[in-house]
């Protein structure tokens, strides 16, 4: 049934189709909403049985879920940005156990400089922490992949995140389609415990293992990463023929017929690519997207022949790995490797920075002519940067970074002319 | 409690064997047929207060559920000899998920079996001090304070053992460790620091706070039993001697522990819903010192360059503990 | 697609008018999309809106820069001349102000002739109809009879989703008076 909702509510209908026995909750900007709608969905005897519990930090919401995975319960919690890395602990601990939780995580960036609005940084700097990744492009796509986390994580016996843009989806009022509970009921079956505790057939979980069996074990975990390959694929496919609508999958491909040029992204940032690519195509440019649903695992044959004719690939990524440039990029040159492919990477909308059509059309533009930098920063602000750095030189104690360059944006935009929305420079 | 009282003439420990007290009255562990919930064949050192502590209390608290008992473990000495890969020694359901969060991952099991309407299995976590005072100590106020159905079992050796001695926030005064060398002017641990997690633990205002000891085995179980009575957040800290930390001879383990508390250094108490309810009281007290010099951890306060004032402001903890707790009989 | 910027301060209910607009749209059988820009979240600090409403699936996500339609919720914000910025040349904007829109000085509109301007004294109107002087939904009453982007109907219903009870009735009241005012008083378009 349609409804016109926030995303965080969408959210929290959809995990509560997915029946969650436990439910642990702290609160973090972008995701608030989520766990909020839940817990008046427990409160008012909706979502039953359900225990849902109000912990004192991330590092215990997902403590908390552990002990209940264990104990054979179907969990849920949701967190952004610093509480992602609050339990980073329990984040591998989760996945080396193997336990079957399923996380949302409302994508933030992560400070310092604190920030509270939308970027990969969070996701992205837990990519190896064993977690199957999986992104959502719009509020349907989140409910969807919600449901399908579930049968993932359980088929597998492995934590699955679904990663949500804070504010640009938590936040964005859109039309969504909320399946029933029968269909949800008849796509999940009740959680069957590969391990579980019983007091009627001990068991013991959680013991040191030393150099003797250690790789062992951690490839079995990659192992179950190269299953999901398959499985997600799966999953997509019986979802459509049971819920009527295409949706998870490890890649979607979008106009690469032909293209010989492809952009590829993670996320919300794809409906734009969408605009962006069919303006480009209504002007003669042979260009196409792909969207990237699983991150984790890495689709690298699904990519390598969705784009083995194209003769460019340009990555937008919302994520800046100090040191190196993009991953996201890295990834994929991993995944062509041997081929000519050239691949550009844009960086774009950290911290919450607006990702413009036109921004972007100027960089492909840029790309197509082979003079894009490497990586190449949409809509930096290079005076401002060589502004601090000039500053910072003249003196020892040059004060706090973020500070000075907020000082030098806000005199630099005092202009009343400046359009209140960005614009493309 | 029940009590019996009986005469014996035995020396120096007033403890009581097993076969001198009605059936009613002996310990879990003298049973036959007793649980071993922690089994042998563990790695504990010899001497190992703790693996003594954690037999008694674990059995006491399995015959308590009927034999429903989920058991949640910190990292640390408990778990690292008691699960050598690839054997271990729980005979009940057990789970090891990190060092900080033990508290936590009871409290969701507990949550687990209330949604699955099992309020019968009941949950105990339990790590060493590092694990509860320290690193573990945000969750486990978050479990005191939400109230939640898990009893809590510190097993405090009084320092980072497993990892090679360091100070933890329970490390008493003066006490040398790796991270507190008994060198220049202050040697060993600071005075005026510390965490007392009972006090903190009753401040919570939880159902059942308890201290216990390796001296009084009888006096724990019964302890752990009692906890499993009630429902909500409990805790019990028992003080657990380590020969290889303190610098004792593990022959000495159940005798530390009973001057420990014969000194007023380590007071045995009940505490339920904020407030104490009863406490041991000392029998034969003793001066800090007879408890201190068994130790090489305190061998820097003893001999040529003896730490008297080291020694009185021990003493002086001793004293204020007796004088808060009631400790002594009123004819003293 | 018809692109909507609301511009207010935190407190104002810009975000709330946003969502009941695509409420509203999506009761007509159309797409929407609203979300909102924060700036520092407090109480007064200029907050923004964005609303789309579309017949066919919406798959932009970057804020509206060239609105087709622009609410400015407070009046103070007015003399932010970027306020403006990007409007459509035959766009339309509505001002909560008891001003009638000749006596305003707008100089960014000043070589936009084709945009046209109405005003209404919402906040007042939210003051009679629900007790607050909280005009957000009151201006969306405006804003349909300006631009008949949305029936009337459909905007009451939304606003009683929303806000189900007397303050939802109160509310799309509200609406109500806002759109016969700006109705009334609605230049011809040339």
């Amino acid at each position: 049934m349609f409804h016109q909702i926030e995303g965080s509510l969408a959210v929290a209908k959809a995990v509560a189709l997915c029946r969650p026995e436990v439910v642990s909750c702290y609160p973090i900007t972008p995701q608030t909403h989520i766990v909020e709608a839940v817990s008046a969905l427990v409160k008012s005897g909706e979502l039953s049985p359900c225990e849902f519990v109000n912990v004192e930090s991330e590092f215990a919401a997902m403590s908390l879920l552990i002990g209940a995975s264990a104990a054979g319960a179907r969990t849920y919690t949701a967190t952004s940005s610093q509480g992602l890395l609050f339990m980073a602990e329990a984040l591998f601990n989760a996945s080396g156990l193997g336990l079957p939780i399923v996380m949302t995580d409302g994508n933030r960036a992560i400070g310092a400089p604190i920030n509270i609005w939308n970027d990969h940084s969070d996701t992205m700097s837990m990519r190896d922490c064993g977690w199957i990744q999986l992104h959502a492009e719009s509020n349907q796509e989140a409910i969807d992949l919600h449901i399908q986390a579930y049968k993932l994580a359980e088929q597998l016996s492995i934590p699955v995140m679904v990663c949500v843009d804070g504010f640009i989806l938590t936040h964005a009022y859109e039309k969504v389609d909320l399946p029933t509970q029968k269909q949800v009921d008849d796509f999940l079956p009740p959680y069957e415990p590969v391990q579980v505790l019983d007091v009627n057939d001990p068991v013991t979980i959680g013991a040191m293992v030393g150099p003797e069996a250690y790789t062992e074990v951690r490839y079995l975990l990659h192992h179950k990463h190269t299953c999901a390959i398959e499985l997600i694929e799966q999953i997509g496919m019986d979802f459509n023929s049971q819920f009527g609508r295409p949706s998870g999958g490890l890649i979607t491909s979008y106009r690469t017929e032909g293209a010989e040029t492809v952009i590829v992204a993670l996320g919300s940032v794809n409906g734009t690519i969408q605009e962006t690519v069919d303006e480009l195509r209504d002007d003669g440019v042979k260009i196409g997207s792909i969207k990237i649903t699983s991150f984790r695992p890495f689709p690298l044959a699904a990519l390598r022949d969705a784009l083995q004719h194209a003769k460019r690939v340009i990555v937008v990524e919302k994520y800046l790995a100090p040191g190196l440039g993009g991953i996201l990029a890295s990834n994929i040159r991993m995944a062509l490797r041997g081929l000519n492919t050239k691949v550009g990477t844009i960086v774009a909308g950290l911290g919450g920075r607006a990702i413009l059509k036109n921004s972007l059309r100027e960089a492909v533009a840029l790309a197509i002519c082979d003079e894009l930098e490497e990586p190449y920063f949409l809509d930096m602000n290079w005076d401002l940067i060589r502004g601090e750095i000039d500053r910072a030189g003249q003196t020892r104690r040059s004060g706090p970074t973020a500070e000075h360059v907020l000082r030098a944006l806000r005199q630099s935009t005092a202009n009343p002319e400046t359009p209140l929305v960005p614009v493309a420079r | 409690m029940a009590t019996d009282t009986v005469k014996f003439y035995q020396t120096g420990t007033f403890t009581v064997g097993n076969r001198l007290l009605d059936g009613k009255l002996r310990t879990i562990q003298s049973l036959p047929q007793r649980p071993n919930s922690l089994d042998s064949g563990h790695r504990a050192c010899q001497g190992c207060g703790e693996a003594l502590g954690a037999r008694y209390a674990v059995d006491a608290a399995y015959r308590a559920s009927g034999g429903k008992l989920m058991v949640v473990n910190a990292t640390g000495c408990l778990e690292v000899f008691s699960t050598p890969y690839p054997e271990s020694s729980w005979q009940v359901p057990w789970i090891h998920s990190l060092f900080g969060n033990a508290p936590a991952v009871a409290s969701g099991v507990a949550a687990a079996m209330k949604a699955k309407g099992k309020p019968h299995t009941r949950v105990v976590a339990q790590g060493g001090d590092g694990g509860t005072v320290d690193i573990g100590f945000g969750c486990l106020s978050g479990m005191f304070e939400r109230n939640d159905d898990v009893l809590y079992i510190c097993y405090d050796n009084e320092a980072y053992m497993n990892t090679g001695v360091q100070r933890s926030g329970s490390t008493p005064p003066a006490a040398r460790t790796a991270t507190t060398q008994a060198v220049g002017p202050h040697p060993g641990n600071n005075f005026r620091q510390g965490k007392n997690l009972p006090r903190i633990a009753i401040a919570h205002g939880i159902p059942y706070v308890a201290t216990a000891s390796v001296a009084d085995l009888h006096d724990l179980e019964a302890k752990v039993t009692a906890a499993m009575e009630v429902h909500g957040a409990r805790y019990l800290h028992i003080q657990v001697p380590c020969p290889l930390g303190w610098g004792a001879d593990p022959s000495h383990t159940i005798r530390l522990a009973r001057l420990s508390i014969e000194c007023g250094l380590f007071p045995v108490f009940e505490a339920r819903d904020g407030a104490v309810t009863s406490v041991r009281k000392i029998r034969n007290r003793v001066a800090v010192d007879e408890y201190l010099k068994l130790q090489k951890r305190f061998a820097h306060l003893f001999g040529k360059n003896a730490d008297q004032e080291a020694l009185r402001s021990i003493q002086a903890i001793a004293d204020n503990n007796i004088a808060f707790y009631n400790l002594l009989e009123a004819s003293e | 697609m018809f692109q909507i910027r609301i511009h207010g301060r935190g407190g104002q209910g810009v975000v709330t008018a946003a969502e009941v607009l695509s409420i509203a749209a999506f009761m007509e059988g159309r797409e929407a999309q609203a979300f909102p820009s924060f700036g520092s979240e407090r109480m007064g600090a200029p907050v923004m809106a964005f609303c789309r409403i579309d017949d066919k699936p919406i798959r932009s996500r970057e804020p509206v820069s060239n609105p087709d339609a622009l609410i400015v919720q407070d009046p103070t914000l007015l003399v932010n001349a970027g306020l403006f910025a990007g409007i459509s040349p035959e766009g339309f904007v509505l001002i909560n102000t008891e001003r009638p829109p000749k006596s305003l000085e707008l100089p960014a509109l000043a070589n936009l002739p084709g945009v046209h301007v109405e005003t209404v004294a919402a906040g007042e109107i939210a003051r009679r109809n629900i007790g607050r002087p909280v005009p957000n939904l009151a201006l969306l009453g405006g804003l349909i009879a300006e631009t008949g982007i949305l029936r009337l109907e459909s905007l009451k219903q939304a606003i009683g989703q929303k806000f189900p009870g007397k303050m939802g009735s109160a509310n799309a009241a509200a609406a109500e008076e806002a759109y016969n005012v700006v109705l009334g008083a609605r230049q011809p378009v040339a």
